[in-house]
Order: structure tokens, then sequence, then C-alpha cells
């Protein structure tokens, strides 16, 4: 889960990391107002959670009040990769005197975070890392032996660093892993952190990712900075549709019914498990099918669970039928989510026999769970018809 | 012969009396595991289809004498505190059922399993089976329907999603090909063992012949695994399902596992497909498609 | 109300047995039995649920819990 900027500084400044002086905006007084308050030449920075601000023009430069409350206007339409500004960042602009990076994440391979430091800030760093690979140093630590401020001075040489600018660079590098560590970041970045012409340092920008299964347990912290629990912060808000989906997915706590994800075809999909709903998915599109959705069950969930999906999916204008297919079950059983989609049909008002394309789920149960679909006349199948062929046959009753 | 695990392979139950455990407990027993403990603290004296229940793993051991495995099941939150126990009770074959782990505690967990040269399956994940001789987790289900599945043969499977796990063995089994040891080794960003750290066992197993794994976006492991098999000049002919092809079009997205966001260019399928393709890895469009290319790749070697 | 799939149906003198009553609610995994202060009431909303366990019919006496797939018929 990403932070926007002014939330990953928020967090930066209760650590005492430098940073300049700046203020959260939401109207052109407001910018007017900061501006003052600052006291000098400023820098307006859209808060959107995507990249390419500067080249889409969200980010400016003001000298001047009028400038300021000028710039907000002009900024704050402007769409980022199908984004809108939530608000305007201002911030003393700076005299640099050079630019670093700095970036903790995860090496999935190494199985530990790996810090990545160059002293070419503020430019593409996979570019950097090509053309100047002397000048990107990547070092791995461990994430149970106690940190020590050693690794981040290690780091920061290896990129060709030294003098009073390493002395400099090694507590704010140091800082950053103790808060990668500290709040199950799957990103913490700086760039650019800027020596200033005076020699001291601060950070421009920067930003973090939050692991989505660790927000429990930064509960504090993310109330203080003010995300809400329903933020998803996904590449795209969240519809009222996916919304309703999660509501799906806690009426109780026996299984799954969730990754609930909207497209706009006409077959909607009651599919799982986690490689399942992905391989099922692309099979559908292979057939020249248009999913409805996107879906994930699992795990045994309810019966009232899977009926409650069934039913938010045939809620959607344009869905003409259902595939329920999974891959061979083990845990979840196929009477259950049998029961679950044909209340869901009928809750829907609508025949299961005509609304159910297919349903192809094997495994556990299997036997109980036909005679059902027999006595509702839905057409179903066993393992001996592949995902990708029960896929074909619910394209081919649509089209 | 089978790799990980065996008839004799002795192993307790971490979280024994909740509810997912309880049936995988029930499930492993009538599939001939010998499981001989388990752990919930506070319930120490009760028993699980007749599985004693202790409250710690030291316990079990006391009793018992060394263990081989353990099958942790436990909330998230205790998962971490879990793995160290069985780790620092020298267990040196560690399933972690457990869903919804953060990052930076699987990292933990794996650190300290290295450091004790033991060895984490999961977390996220339905466990380890040898058909005909022995499981160790969720795979598969009920007895029954797993003996539908599964059937003893010279195939190895590996796969980052459970439920395929057990739709290819089933496939496979349908075309005739048994297997030696279906791995599922969990979907998540990090996870104990990898393809690429399974292959050297498979490799020393004489009963393997071919390899079928599963695949889907995110991650590394599939390059590393490319990267293996041609550094390593590897005998086994491998066979590679592809999942998620749809993803490559949508980035950013949360589907599937917690590991399929697409994070960079080498994460895509198509990306993941062209590397394992160089390195000689057959891939399939469909999971039926398995059998007949794992058919072809053993009519090759011979 | 019987459920659309399955029916749950307790012998009329079972079922004023306040100890049974407290066991049928203790065994099902679904919470299908309630033990009111009259004996067992049945809680139409879980009947669907049903994960056909027959712990029910072990903790009660012989043929006093019934346990009806309604499809089957
Ligand atoms: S069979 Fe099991 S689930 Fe069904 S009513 Fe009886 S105890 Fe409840």
């Amino acid at each position: 889960m990403r932070f926007y900027e002014y939330e990953s500084k928020a967090l930066f400044r209760r650590h005492r990391l430098p940073l300049g002086p700046g203020q959260r905006v939401n109207s052109a007084a407001e910018a007017r107002q900061a501006f003052g308050e600052i006291g000098g030449p400023v820098v307006l920075k859209s808060q959107v959670l995507s990249g390419g601000r500067m080249k889409a023009g969200a980010v400016k430069f003001a000298e001047s009040a009028d400038e300021a409350a000028e710039h907000f206007q002009s900024i704050m339409p402007i769409v980022v990769q199908g984004e809108s500004a939530r608000s305007v960042l201002v911030e003393r602009k700076s005299a640099v005197a050079q630019e670093y990076f700095v970036a903790i994440t995860w090496d999935g391979r190494a199985k530990k975070p790996v810090l990545v430091f160059s002293d070419m800030g503020g430019i593409d760093i996979e570019e950097v890392a090509e053309t100047h690979p002397e000048h990107v140093s990547k070092t791995h630590f461990s994430s149970i032996l106690p940190l020590s401020p050693r690794i981040a001075k290690e780091a920061v040489g290896a990129a060709g660093v030294t003098g009073a600018a390493l002395n400099r660079l090694t507590p704010i590098v140091f800082e950053l892993m103790k808060i990668f560590l500290a709040y199950d970041l799957t990103l913490a970045e700086i760039n650019p952190l800027a020596r200033l012409e005076d020699g001291s340092f601060v950070v421009l920008d920067g930003h973090v990712d939050m692991e989505a299964e660790a927000r429990g347990n930064h509960k504090k912290l993310l109330e203080e900075l003010g995300i809400g629990e329903d933020e998803t912060r996904q590449a795209r808000p969240p519809t009222d549709f996916e919304l309703a989906g999660a509501r799906v997915n806690a009426v109780d706590h026996r299984g799954v019914a969730g990754n609930v994800v909207e497209f706009d075809g006409n077959l909607g999909l009651v599919i799982g498990a986690g490689g399942g709903s992905l391989t099922l998915f692309d099979a559908v599109r292979q057939h020249g099918g248009r999913p409805a959705n996107y879906c994930e069950i699992g795990g045994n969930p309810s019966v009232k669970k899977a009926e409650a999906l069934t039913q938010l999916i045939l809620s959607k204008p344009g869905v003409e039928k259902l595939a329920v297919m999974m891959n061979v079950v083990s845990n979840t059983r196929v009477d259950i989510v049998a029961r679950g989609v044909i209340k869901g049909c009928i809750a829907a008002g609508r025949d299961p026999a005509e609304t159910i394309a297919i349903f192809r789920i094997p495994g556990s149960w299997e036997d109980e769970g036909f005679k059902i679909l027999r006595k509702y006349g839905v057409e179903y199948c066993d393992r001996s018809v592949s995902m990708h062929d029960a896929a074909g046959r619910a394209v081919a009753k649509i089209s | 012969m089978s790799i990980l695990i065996s008839k004799d392979t002795k192993f307790i139950i971490q979280g024994i009396t909740g509810r997912e455990a309880v049936n995988l407990t029930r499930e492993n027993l009538d599939y001939g595991a010998r499981i001989v403990g388990g752990v919930t603290p506070g319930r120490a004296g009760r028993d699980v289809y007749g599985v004693p229940v202790y409250d710690c793993v030291r316990d079990v051991v006391r009793k018992e004498g060394s263990l081989d495995g353990s099958v942790v099941s436990v909330p998230p939150k205790f998962t971490r505190d879990a793995v160290f126990e069985a780790l620092e009770n020298r267990i040196r074959l560690v399933v972690v059922v457990t869903e919804n782990v953060p990052r930076r505690e699987v990292a933990q967990m794996v650190e300290l399993a290295t450091l004790r040269g033991a060895r984490i399956i999961g977390p996220n994940c339905l466990g380890i089976i040898s058909p005909d001789e022995a499981k160790m987790g969720g795979v598969g289900g009920p007895a029954a329907n797993t003996r539908q599945a599964y059937t003893k043969g010279n195939i190895g499977v590996m796969s980052r999603s459970g439920g395929m796990t057990t739709e290819i063995a089933s496939t496979l089994t349908a075309a005739g090909l048994g297997q030696s040891t279906c791995v599922s080794i969990g979907g998540d960003a990090i996870v104990g063992t990898s393809y690429a750290e399974l292959m050297p066992l498979f490799e020393a197993d004489p009963e393997t012949r071919a390899i079928a794994i599963y695949s889907e976006p995110g991650g590394r492991m599939e390059a590393e695994l490319a990267e293996w098999i041609q550094a390593n000049n590897s005998r086994l002919p491998v066979v590679a399902f592809m999942a998620g092809r749809f993803m490559d079009e949508m980035k950013g997205m949360r589907f599937g596992h917690a590991g399929t966001i697409v994070e960079g260019k080498e994460d895509t399928t198509a990306e993941k497909i062209k590397r394992m393709e160089q390195a000689g890895i057959s891939v399939a469009e469909r999971i039926e498609e398995i059998p007949r290319l794992l058919e072809k790749r053993l009519a090759e070697v011979k | 109300m019987p459920g659309l799939f399955i029916d749950v149906k307790v012998d009329p003198e079972v079922a004023k047995d306040a100890g049974i009553a407290a066991k049928l609610e203790e065994v099902c995994p679904v919470g299908i039995f309630v033990a009111a202060a009259s004996g067992v009431e049945i809680d139409e909303q879980n009947l669907d649920e049903c994960v056909l366990c027959d712990l029910c019919i072990e903790a009660a006496p012989k043929n006093g819990v019934r346990v009806i797939k309604l499809y089957e018929s």
C-alpha cells in the first residue's frame, strides 16, 4: 500500500530525517499563505500515487505568492496517469549541489532486505545502473541480526562517496533502514536526497509502500497519518462493485470470496482459488469471452458467502450468465459452493439452469454437489473436462 | 524414493487444535503420516484423533526424541514464533501453512532456518506429498481425494499455487504419469524454498525423471530456475504451465497471490516465458498439454 | 420453514430435553441448533450451511434428529 509523498514525509519527520519546511494545501489561498510562511521561492507538487508528475507538468516552481496561487490552480486539475491530485505540497526550493538516491526493498531471491544507493540521484536509477554501474551499490542486510550503521556506511562508500558526505549520509541511510523494518515496508525510497550548497542534506522527494498484510500491526501510525482502513491504494481506486465484494468477504470468517475486480464484460465469474482464478480468467479470454469480473473463492467459504457473491455479480448490469469454475478442490467443498451459487441465482430472481453456463468444480464432496446441480438442471462437469474447455463451454453459451 | 519426506518422516502439527489443523491432522493420518504430537499452548493433555497435544515443542521432543518435521498452522500473528520454536528444537523441515504472514517475518524465519541448517516450505502453502508414502500438510485434501488425484511415479511437481498442485497432479494421473514428490511451495513474495532450491533434491532423486511446474506473474523465481538449469546442466526436462497472462496488461493491480503483484518488466508472463524457453523449459499454454510435453521431452532424453 | 437444500427435524420428545438441546448446540459446527428455555430450536437462517457431519445425529438418542437432504427427493 503506497503512501502519498506528504504521508511518507510525515513518517520521515517522526524519525528526524532532514526535511525542509513545507505544507500541504487545498486551495489557492492556502498556497499563497504557505508561500508567505515558507518565505521565499517554493516548489508546488501534485499529490498523486503514480510516478511521472514532472512530465505531466504537475510540479512547478513559484517565485511569488501570486505565482504559487496560480500554479495551485493549474496543477490541481492535472490527471497523472489516470489519477487526480489529492492536494498540493508546497515546499521550500533548495539550492542543490548534488543529488543522491537511496532505496530499500525486499529481494525475494536473497530473502533479505536490499539497500540500493547511488550518488547519481534524481534520474532513473535503472538507467544509472546500466550506464554507470560503479555509481550504484546494492547491499543486502540481515532482518534478524541487530542493525548497524556500518552497513549504511559500506553501501554509501561502495558507490564511491567519501569525505564529509559519507559521514553525513550514513546516519540518514541507517535511519531509513530502521524505518523499513519497523513498519513492515516493502519499499522505502528517498530520491532525490540532496546535498545543499552549505553541505547539509535534505530529503526532497520520497515515498514508502507498506505491506497490506501488515496494516493491522501499524493501526496507530496509519490513523495518525489519516490513512483510512478502506483505502486500498491500488493502481486505480476501487469501484462500488469492488467495495461491495469486500463486504461480501467480511460476511463471516469462513473461507474467502474476495479479490473482486470489476471488468465490463457480460460473463460473470465465480472462480477460484488463487492460481485457479488466474488460469480460468486467461482461459475465458483465450476463448474470446468477456469477463464481467475477476474474483477468488477458496478455503471453503460458507453457503451465505458464495450466495452473496453470486448475487452481487448478477446485480451488475449487462451480466448475462455465470461461470462457476475452480481447479480440483481439496478443502473447499463442491456441494457447499453449489448450494451457494444456486441460492444466489434464486435470490437475484434468475433461474439457475439458465444463468449458470457451466459449473466445473471437481474434488471434495463432488458427488453430493453434482446431485444438487442435477436437481436444478445446471450443466456441470468433472475433472475429465479441463479448466480450459470448461471456460470454452461457458463462453460458447453466450455468443 | 522421494524428496523431503517419506513414510518414516516423524513430524508434529503446531496449532493442532485449530479448525484447519484438526482437518489436516485427520487427512495426514489417513494417508499414513507419522504424526507423533501436536502443540497448542495451554492444551497439553488433550488429543486430536489420538495425537497427544503438548504446550511446547520441547515437551514433544522430551517424550518422542528428535523430530524430522513440523507443520505450522497457527494464526499469522503467532507464525514467526512457532517457526522459531520448531527451528530451535532442531526440527529441520518446517511446512508453514498459514497465509498473510508479512514479508519481514517470513524473511526472519527463513534467515534463522538458514543459520540452523533447516528448510522451510511455505508460508501460504499446502505442503508436500510423496504419493503412497506420506503427506505433510493439506495438499490433496481428504485421503480418498488425495489418492484419486495423486499416484506414484516419476514426475516431480512444484507449484506456487496449492490448488493448482492438485489440478496438475490430477491431469498427470489421468494421463498415466505418476509423481515422485509434489511440493506446494507457497504463493508469497518471499518463500522458504524456491523452485531452484528444490532442483538439487529432485536432481539427486533417482526416481524423478522430469519436472512439471505451475508459474504465474510476479517475482524472479522462474528466472532463478532457468539460471539454475543452465548453470547445472540439469538432467531433468522441465515443463511449465504459465497462468495469469492477462495480467501483463494490468500493471499494479492485485490478483492471485501476494507474489503476483507485477513489480517490473522481468515479472511479466511474456518475459518469464522467454527466459524459461531460453533455458530449455517447455511452456504449456494449457494444463492439459503438460502430459504430452513431458512425454515428448522424456522420449528425447532416452 | 426448511432451507432450500437441508431440513433438520427433531423429535418433539427429544426437543424438550434441555440436556440434549445444550449438547446439540455445542456439537453443530454451523449453529443450526439453539438451546432455548423450552428446549431445542432450529435457526432456519443456518439450515443450508449444514455440512452433513452427522454430529447432531450421534449426539441425540436414536432417531431423535433427522437431517434431510431436500435435493434428494
Ligand atoms: S449434520 Fe452437522 S452441520 Fe448438519 S445439522 Fe447436524 S451437526 Fe449441524
